[in-house]
């Protein structure tokens, strides 16, 4: 989950890291009292999680709160890159004399956490590492040891932080490894890391994506869910415990095993290419299980998806035999009675096949096809996508 | 031969009480596996019975290797005490570690790694249906009676599409067919699984499944072109996965333009790889490659 700059900036803040004061407002009036609270020059910026908000016209300066009302009224609703604004972040204004650059993040290639830390923050790191690696220190952090304040100031003197803020810069980079440890995150990034005038170092933007696993003791991790924005078939799906992504097509997709799920929208935008591009409308995993309870949500979701034209059940008998599976989809189709309006492509194979063909074809639904193969089920899926 | 398990293998449960615990360590029974034990604290000293097999319990997986010499544990213990569950199996040292639990929190397994760097055990998942020796043994939750025993390795990131592949070749046959799960950190690779295959006198050729997300499969096609001289047939999903969407498995996600099945594809090719454009084309393909 990756959290809006304001709740990145919150979060810093409980662990002790240097930021400036400011708040989140959802109305021109509340970020004008924000702004009238700190009494002198704001930044008002774009909540957006999606880079180039300044380019887009999402971050502006306010002398004072008149102006802060008026410079939030600009940038809510405005869209950038296809991200509505809901909320603007109203922040103290800080003159910057230096920029700097300091990231952990997991290393998924060597299985291991990194830190990133560079003298030169400010533009894109991914453009610093390429025009200028030499700028930029990467430091193998080890999972089982963590950062204290030696491990910072390896980290900080393979950078060459410039002296004067040396101490500071790694005291925030413990502060900022007890963010990435104790909150679970799987990426924490401080650009620009910035120097005030006066010397003082703070942290004046950061980007946190926190791990969706840990859920189970991060309690406080559900309310910074960005409900609002969440796909309302998504939403409804997540409530159902159903793991299900929204896609553009029109063939709805029910399947067992995430990387199965995968490989049948895969199949299914293949032969789709045949009638004029019908695509997937979804990835939906009923897991290994595949009980008639779960298969009845899954496809209540689906059909109440109105870009669904038809539907490809996919599934693999392995521990749950077809037969079972077979059972379970005549089960769900009885549960959804006249719900169930659009035609089902039906691909069993597995573990008693033979059975869960021989109770589908007993059954004979009028809205059931079942195909031997799963490249054949996915041509008549998307065939009938396109009718 | 086979590859990390065997008829020898000597098999304990963590967490064999449980409910998913206890429904699979009945059905790797029934597949013929040598289940030694189960551990769990609390129930130590007490036995549980499968269909007329007693499987003690163990206070400690060490305890548990004392007494049965047990090689092999599954782990079925659920996320909040699967970080423990993992490193009291690497601290008794033993050979393979196989952890099945799913939603496991990343820095818990990150730690895990790097606890166990240096050490006697092999880890493979988490998140993963573990792995089977067709015939021999198996450790975890993949369907035992799709396949038979065979000719070809198998290493795949996602359970159905091991199971999907084991059963379109099951007239050919498996040595050894690896689930090394759909985390972003996993303990045993598409690498080690390949040079293992290569060292297995009994493999003949190798099918690798990856899918979106890192770039293991990038380095397994490098891996493939400087070490492996047996035949390897790829398939990789999720071509038509957005951009910032996790499909699924923890690890299955494209971030920008990193982690996408063409680039995988790509780089697979580029080893000498022959990738199939679905499951039952890489099958065929496989089919050619063995001559079957």
């Amino acid at each position: 989950m990756d959290l809006f700059e304001y709740q990145a900036r919150d979060l810093l803040a409980s662990h002790g890291v240097p930021v400036l004061p400011g708040g989140v407002a959802e109305t021109p009036e509340q970020a004008e009292a924000i702004a009238r609270e700190i009494g002198q020059q704001v930044v008002v910026k774009a909540q957006v999680k999606v880079g180039g908000r300044g380019k887009a016209g999402g971050v502006k300066l306010a002398a004072d709160a008149d102006e802060a009302r008026a410079r939030a009224q600009d940038i809510l609703g405005l869209d950038i890159k296809g991200h509505i604004t809901h909320k603007v972040m109203v922040a103290q204004a800080s003159d910057i004399a230096e920029e700097y650059y300091f990231s952990y993040l997991l290393d998924r290639s060597n299985r291991t956490f990194l830190a990133m830390a560079s003298k030169e923050g400010g533009m894109e790191i991914e453009q610093l590492a390429v025009e200028r690696p030499e700028a930029l220190a990467r430091i193998p952090v080890d999972a089982s040891v963590g950062v204290d304040a030696q491990k910072a100031a390896e980290i900080v003197d393979a950078a060459n932080f410039p002296a004067e803020v040396r101490d500071q810069v790694i005291a925030i980079a413990v502060q900022l490894w007890d963010v990435f440890s104790k909150e679970d995150a799987t990426l924490v990034e401080v650009n620009p890391l910035a120097k005030a005038p006066d010397g003082t170092v703070l942290a004046l933007d950061a980007k946190i994506t926190l791990d969706e696993n840990a859920s189970f003791r991060q309690e406080g991790h559900a309310a910074l869910e960005d409900k609002a924005a969440a796909d309302p078939l998504e939403a409804r799906a997540k409530e159902k415990d159903l793991n299900y992504v929204k896609l553009e097509g029109e063939v709805g997709i029910i399947g067992n095993g995430a990387g199965l799920v995968m490989s049948t929208l895969d199949v299914v935008a293949y032969a789709g290419e045949e009638f004029g591009g019908v695509k997937p409308a979804n990835f939906l995993d009923i897991g290994g299980g595949a009980s008639a309870e779960v298969m009845a949500n899954g496809l209540e979701i689906i059909l109440s998806d109105p870009a669904v034209k038809s539907v490809f059940v996919n599934v693999f008998g392995g521990i749950t035999a077809c037969d079972a599976v077979a059972n379970g989809i005549v089960s769900a189709l009885g549960i959804l009675g006249d719900e169930a309006t659009k035609p089902l492509v039906v691909r069993l194979d597995g573990n008693n096949v033979d059975e869960g063909r021989r109770i589908l074809a007993e059954a004979d639904h009028p809205l059931v096809t079942v195909v031997d193969t799963m490249d054949g089920a996915a041509r008549r899926a998307a065939e009938l996508a396109a009718a | 031969m086979s590859i990390f398990l065997n008829e020898n293998s000597k098999v304990i449960v963590q967490g064999m009480t449980g409910s998913e615990g206890s429904k699979h360590t009945q059905r790797m029974l029934a597949s013929g596996t040598a289940i030694v034990g189960g551990v769990n604290p609390r129930k130590a000293g007490t036995s549980v019975d499968f269909d007329g097999a007693t499987v003690p319990v163990f206070g400690s997986v060490a305890d548990a290797m004392k007494e049965t010499g047990a090689d092999v544990s599954v782990i079925f213990v659920p996320p909040p005490f699967a970080k423990a569950a993992a490193i009291e199996a690497v601290d008794a040292q033993i050979g393979l570690a196989v952890v099945i639990t799913e939603g496991i929190p990343v820095h818990d397994s990150t730690y895990v790694w790097a606890h166990a760097q240096g050490g006697a055990t092999r880890i493979i998942g988490p998140n993963c249906p573990g792995l089977i020796s067709p015939g021999r043994s198996n450790a975890g939750i993949i369907p035992a009676n799709i396949t038979k025993q065979g000719k070809i390795g198998l290493v795949s990131k996602s359970g159905t599409l091991t199971y999907q592949m084991m059963y379109e070749l099951r007239d050919i046959g498996f040595s050894t067919c690896v689930g090394i799960g759909g985390d972003p950190v996993i303990g045993t690779t598409h690498i080690d699984c390949l040079q293992a295959f290569q060292d297995d006198p009994e493999t003949e050729a190798i099918v690798m499944i990856g899918e979106i997300g890192g770039d293991a499969e990038e380095r397994a096609a490098d891996f493939i072109k400087a070490n492996v001289t047996k035949p390897v047939v790829g398939y990789v999903a999720g071509f038509t996965a957005p951009e910032g969407k996790t499909m699924g498995h923890a690890g299955a996600i494209v971030s920008g333009s990193a982690g996408t099945a063409q680039a995988k594809k790509e780089a697979l090719e580029a080893a000498g790889v022959r990738v199939g454009k679905t499951p039952s084309e890489t099958a065929r393909l496989m089919r050619e490659l063995v001559g079957a």
